[in-house]
């Protein structure tokens, strides 16, 4: 399947980039962090501490174990810092 | 509600005070209007600006969905909420928060929910600029507790 992933904050500034498609057959968003870890360092590092990432499976925020079924839309984030 | 519950995401800078007289004109029986505004303070003295980064399209989902439970929670006439996002200078408004009801006790508690809510739920980032460089604030444990009080 093919998903828009996209990535804000340090994030964004790490990876390099704001949004992608991915081609990808991961069944949660855990699977997916591991497919782009093992791409290429940026992505390693970027999630080397998932304790300080935030996801969004179709703009709702959800968990690392959620299931990519369906999604369309992926965005990983720093913890946000509004108001 | 009596009316939609009013969202702005933008750049542009706004006027709070002028904000929360058009909100309180065009309320109808309603006793108490709370009103927070948030300013861009500079703590370390050597700040210049915030860089306020979003996520178009759910940042609006997750303020409204903050909006609704609010009005499901207290007896709430109107809200209104205004967000910017880009570069904001130190002593301009990023945000505020109003809102009316019967009784003032529903317009404060719903309004301090908001605030907590939009702290750490709605989709926004902050990037300190200083002379030295830019840094991305870190959020905070006591925001994340604060939400365990509702």
């Amino acid at each position: 399947m093919k998903l828009d992933v996209l990535y804000f904050a340090w994030l964004r500034e790490r990876i390099g980039l704001g949004q992608e498609c991915v081609e990808t057959n991961a069944e949660t968003v855990s699977d997916l962090v591991k497919e782009l870890r093992a791409r290429e360092d940026r992505y390693d590092l970027a999630f080397s501490d998932l304790a300080s990432v935030r996801v969004a499976v179709d703009q709702e925020l959800t968990s690392f174990d959620a299931p990519l079924s369906d999604a369309r839309e992926v965005a990983f984030f720093p913890p946000m810092t509004g108001g | 509600m009596a009316s939609l519950p009013k969202l702005r995401v933008q750049t542009e800078e706004f006027d709070a005070g002028g904000e929360l007289n058009l909100f309180t004109q065009s309320q109808f029986g309603m006793g108490a209007v709370v009103s927070f505004s948030g300013i861009v303070r500079d703590v370390t003295g050597g700040l210049q600006s915030l860089e306020i980064e979003h996520y178009p399209g759910m940042t609006e989902r997750a303020i409204e969905s903050i909006l609704v439970e609010a009005v499901s929670r207290w007896d709430l006439g109107d809200a209104l909420v205004i967000h910017r996002y880009g570069s904001i200078p130190v002593g301009a408004p990023i945000m505020m928060v109003a809102t009316a009801a019967p009784h003032r006790s529903d317009a404060f508690q719903a309004a301090e929910f908001l605030m907590d809510y939009l702290k750490s739920r709605a989709p926004f980032w902050k990037k300190e600029v200083t002379r030295q460089g830019a840094d991305w604030v870190a959020a905070q444990d006591h925001d994340e507790d604060a939400l365990k009080r509702w």
